[in-house]
C-alpha cells in the first residue's frame, strides 16, 4: 500500500531550508556562545535525514549528489591543515590565531583560524552521519 | 545533589549490566549506550557540581563551573556516538549474514578443534 | 622544529585522509601508503636521535601552558615504541600487497591501517590521561574496521564480542579517569604524578590503580581478562592478525607500565605485588593455552599472552635491570610476533589450513621457510644470541635482585614451554610425511616470504646488536625509575 505523505513532503520542502539555515546560524554562533561545528553538522544531517524520510534514498541522491566519504575526507583534511598551519610558524600544534577585521556590511568582526577548523568538523560530522544512515538505509 | 546523582549513576549501571547480560543483540547495544551515559554522568559528578557561572572570566564572578569535565564529556559522547553507530551497523549486517540476533547462537568454536 | 614529536602521529593521519579520496585505485593506494609509512619512519628516526641527544621532548598543544593544555611527551620509551610500531606496520603493509585481496584493498583497508598507526603512535606519545583515552578510541575504531573488513561469518561473530569488550573497557576507562580527576583535579600525567606524591597515595589512589590495571588489562590481555583475545584474534586475515598481535596488546602493556611507574609508586607493596602475581598467572595461563591447541594461529596467539606476562613481571619489579629488560622484551616481542604471524601466514597460504594435524613435510619443498621459521622460533624462546635472550635475562636478573625467586623461575620455565609450543609447529608442519599441497606461484610466494624474512632479519639484528642498544634502553628505564625527569620536561622547572 502506498501511503499518502503529501503533507510531509510539502512541509519538508520548506522546513529543510529552515533547518539548514538554523544549522548555519548555530555553526557561526559557536565562537562565543553555545554552538559550533559539531552541533551545526548534526542539525544539517538531521535536515537531510528528514528529506530521506519524506522522499526516498534515490530522489535525495539525485538532488544532493554528494559523496559523503569524500566530504568526510575534505573535512578531516581542512581540520588537519588548519591545525598544521602552526607547524609552519614553529609554534605548538593547534595554536590558533585571531584578529579583528572591518568587513563590508558586517562591520567589525573577529576572524579566527579556529573557524576553519570548525568548518572541517562540520563537514566531518555531516559526512560521517550521512554515511552511517546511507549504509543502514541502502539495503531496503 | 551529588548523592542523588550517585544513585542515578548506580541505577544506570545496573540497567546497563542487566541489558548487556541479555541474549538479544539489540538489547546489548542499548545496554552499552546506557553504560556510557552512566560513565559520562559519573564524570560530570566527579568534577563537582558546584559553581553556576559559565567558565568565562568576567568581573565580579567567583563561582565558575568547572569546564574540564564538560569538555571531557563532550569528547566521550562524540566517541560513544561513533561507536554505537558502528555497532548498530555491524549488528544489522551480522543479522543479515548470520540470520540471528541471539548471542547464544553466535558462540563460535566449531571452526577450530 | 618543536612539533617534531607530533610528526609520527600526523603523517599517517594525513596520508590516511588522502587515501580516502580514491578508495578504488589499488595501486595508487599502495604507493601512497608506502610513502606515508616511510616518511613516518624517517620522522620517528629523527625523533629518536633528537631524544637521545637533547633529552625528553615535550609540547603543549595550542600553546596553552602545561598542566592546562594537552601535553604530548616523547621520552625514550615512547619513541622506541613509536619507531618499532611504524616499522612493523610498514612490513605488514608490504606483506598485505600479496595476501589481503582485492576486495579489502578497495574498501578502506589501507586507510584503516594508517588510522590505527595514528592511534597507536598517539597513545605512545601522549602525556595526558584523557587524551590517551581518545587515542585508544582512535586505534580501537580503526581496529573495529580492520577486524570486520571482509564480512565473513566468523569475522562478524567475533567482532561483535571484540567491540562489546572494548566498549565496556572504554566506559571503565572514563569512570577511572573520573575518579582520578575527582581526587587530584588534573589530567596531565606529569601533574598527576606530582599531586599523587603530595597526597601520599591514600587508599582511593590504590583503588584507582587497580581500576587502571583492569582497564588496560582488558586491552593488554592479562589474566583473567584475556578471555576474549584468542578467538577474536583468530578471526581476521593474517596481516591484520599480525598488526593486532604485534601492536594492540602492547599499547595496553605500555599504558600499564607508564601509569605504574609514573603515578602509583608509593604503595608498591600492594600495587606492584598485585601486578607481579597477575603477571605470573598470565604467563601460566598463556602456557596452558599455547600447549593445548593444534591450530597454528592459536598457538602463536597464546604466546602473545605469555609475552604480556613476562613484560609486566619486569615492570612490577621496579629496578633498573628489570625495567630495562621489560623495554628490551617489549620491542623484541613487537618484532618477533609480527615475524611469526607473517611466517605462519605463509605456512597457512601454502597448506590451506591452520590445523597442524593436516600439515607435514613442508621442509622438502620450502627449506628456506623452515629454517627462517626455526630462527624466529628460537628468537621467541630467547635462545642467545637472538633477540629474546637479553630482555629475558635482564627481567630475571631484576626479579632475583628484588628477591622474587619464584617469579624468575616461572619465567625460565615458561621459556621452555614457549620453545616447545613453537617447535611443535616446526615438527608437525615441516617434518613428517609430506601432505598434498598446491604450491604457490613463485611470485606469490616471494611476495609473502620476503617481508617475513626481512622482519626476522631485523629481529636477529636487534638481538645481535643489543650491546649498542643498551644506552637507549637504559635511558628509557632511567626515566621510568626517576619520574622527576619526565615531570620536569613537561611542567618546566617547577
Amino acid at each position: 500500500m502506498k501511503t499518502n505523505d503529501v503533507i510531509l513532503q510539502t512541509a519538508t520542502k520548506i522546513i529543510f531550508f529552515i533547518i539548514f539555515l538554523f544549522s548555519i546560524h548555530i555553526f557561526f554562533a559557536g565562537h562565543y556562545t553555545p554552538g559550533g561545528g559539531f552541533v551545526g553538522g548534526l542539525l544539517t544531517a538531521s535536515g537531510i535525514v528528514l528529506l530521506l524520510l519524506a522522499f526516498d534514498l534515490k530522489t535525495v541522491m539525485t538532488s544532493l549528489p554528494i559523496n559523503y566519504t569524500v566530504m568526510t575526507a575534505i573535512g578531516l583534511l581542512l581540520a588537519l591543515a588548519t591545525a598544521a598551519g602552526s607547524i609552519v610558524f614553529n609554534v605548538p600544534f593547534f595554536t590558533h590565531a585571531f584578529d579583528y577585521f572591518e568587513l563590508p556590511l558586517l562591520g567589525k568582526q573577529s576572524l579566527h583560524t579556529a573557524m576553519l577548523f570548525d568548518t572541517g568538523v562540520y563537514l566531518v560530522v555531516v559526512g560521517v552521519t550521512m554515511t552511517i544512515i546511507q549504509t543502514i538505509g541502502a539495503d531496503d | 545533589m551529588e548523592i542523588v546523582m550517585c544513585f542515578v549513576i548506580g541505577f544506570l549501571f545496573m540497567a546497563a549490566v542487566y541489558l548487556m547480560l541479555s541474549k538479544s543483540l539489540l538489547r546489548i547495544i542499548i545496554g552499552t549506550g546506557i553504560l556510557s551515559h552512566g560513565a559520562h554522568l559519573l564524570l560530570l559528578t566527579m568534577g563537582g557540581l558546584r559553581g553556576s557561572a559559565p567558565p568565562v572570566v568576567s568581573p565580579g564572578v567567583t563561582n565558575y563551573a568547572d569546564p574540564l569535565p564538560q569538555a571531557l564529556i563532550l569528547t566521550a559522547i562524540v566517541i560513544s556516538f561513533g561507536v554505537t553507530a558502528f555497532f548498530l551497523v555491524l549488528a544489522y549486517r551480522s543479522y543479515q549474514e548470520l540470520e540471528t540476533d541471539n548471542m547464544n547462537l553466535m558462540r563460535g568454536s566449531e571452526d577450530y578443534d | 622544529m618543536i612539533n617534531l614529536l607530533l610528526f609520527p602521529i600526523l603523517l599517517p593521519f594525513f596520508f590516511a585522509i588522502i587515501l580516502m579520496f580514491f578508495p578504488k585505485k589499488r595501486f595508487t593506494q599502495r604507493i601512497i601508503t608506502i610513502v606515508g609509512l616511510l616518511s613516518t619512519l624517517i620522522a620517528a628516526t629523527i625523533l629518536l636521535i633528537t631524544v637521545k641527544t637533547n633529552g625528553i621532548q615535550a609540547i603543549t598543544l595550542g600553546s596553552w601552558p602545561a598542566p592546562f593544555g594537552i601535553s604530548m611527551v616523547s621520552d625514550m620509551l615512547s619513541v622506541l615504541l613509536v619507531l618499532s610500531s611504524t616499522l612493523i606496520t610498514l612490513i605488514v603493509v608490504w606483506y598485505s600487497f600479496t595476501s589481503i585481496g582485492k576486495a579489502r584493498e578497495e574498501n578502506f583497508y589501507y586507510p584503516g591501517v594508517l588510522f590505527m598507526l595514528t592511534g597507536v603512535n598517539g597513545a605512545f606519545t601522549t602525556g595526558d590521561i584523557f587524551n590517551m583515552f581518545v587515542f585508544f578510541e582512535v586505534l580501537l575504531m580503526a581496529s573495529y574496521l580492520l577486524i570486520v573488513l571482509g564480512g565473513e561469518k566468523v569475522q562478524l561473530r567475533e567482532s561483535i564480542k571484540y567491540i562489546l569488550v572494548n566498549i565496556i573497557s572504554s566506559a571503565l576507562f572514563v569512570v577511572t579517569v573520573a575518579y582520578l580527576y575527582s581526587v587530584v583535579g588534573t589530567l596531565n600525567m606529569a601533574d598527576i604524578s606530582v599531586k599523587i606524591s603530595q597526597l601520599g597515595q591514600p587508599g582511593i589512589i590504590t583503588v584507582i590503580a587497580v581500576l587502571f590495571l583492569i582497564v588496560f588489562g582488558l586491552k593488554g590481555a592479562i589474566f583473567p581478562l584475556y578471555f576474549w583475545l584468542p578467538s577474536t584474534y583468530a578471526a581476521p586475515p593474517i596481516p591484520v592478525l599480525a598488526l593486532f598481535g604485534a601492536l594492540l596488546t602492547k599499547v595496553g602493556v605500555y599504558a600499564i607500565m607508564r601509569t605504574y611507574t609514573l603515578f602509583f609508586t608509593l604503595d608498591q607493596s600492594f600495587t606492584h605485588e598485585l601486578l607481579m602475581i597477575i603477571s605470573i598467572l598470565t604467563i601460566i595461563a598463556g602456557c596452558i593455552g599455547a600447549l593445548a591447541y593444534f591450530d597454528v594461529k592459536k598457538i602463536i596467539i597464546y604466546n602473545i599472552i605469555i609475552a604480556v606476562g613476562v613484560i609486566l613481571f619486569g615492570a612490577s619489579q621496579m629496578n633498573e635491570a628489570s625495567l630495562m629488560g621489560s623495554i628490551f622484551y617489549l620491542i623484541h616481542d613487537i618484532l618477533i610476533k609480527g615475524a611469526l604471524f607473517l611466517l605462519i601466514g605463509v605456512i597457512i597460504a601454502i597448506t590451506g589450513t591452520s590445523n597442524l594435524k593436516k600439515m607435514g613435510g613442508l621442509i622438502k619443498y620450502y627449506p628456506m621457510l623452515g629454517w627462517t621459521y626455526l630462527v624466529a622460533a628460537f628468537g621467541l624462546a630467547g635462545i642467545p644470541p637472538l633477540s629474546g635472550f637479553v630482555g629475558k635475562l635482564l627481567i630475571i636478573q631484576g626479579g632475583f635482585e628484588a628477591g622474587n625467586l619464584w617469579g624468575g623461575i616461572v619465567i625460565l620455565a615458561s621459556s621452555l614451554v614457549v620453545l616447545l609450543s613453537v617447535m611443535r609447529i616446526f615438527i608437525y608442519a615441516f617434518w613428517g610425511e609430506p601432505v598434498e599441497i598446491t604450491p604457490l606461484t613463485k611470485r606469490h610466494y616471494r611476495g609473502l616470504f620476503t617481508p617475513a624474512v626481512i622482519l626476522v632479519g631485523i629481529s636477529v639484528l636487534y638481538g645481535a646488536g643489543s650491546e649498542w642498544l643498551v644506552p637507549y634502553m637504559s635511558d628509557a628505564a632511567d626515566v621510568m625509575l626517576n619520574p622527576s625527569q619526565y615531570i620536569q620536561a613537561v611542567l618546566g622547572g617547577a
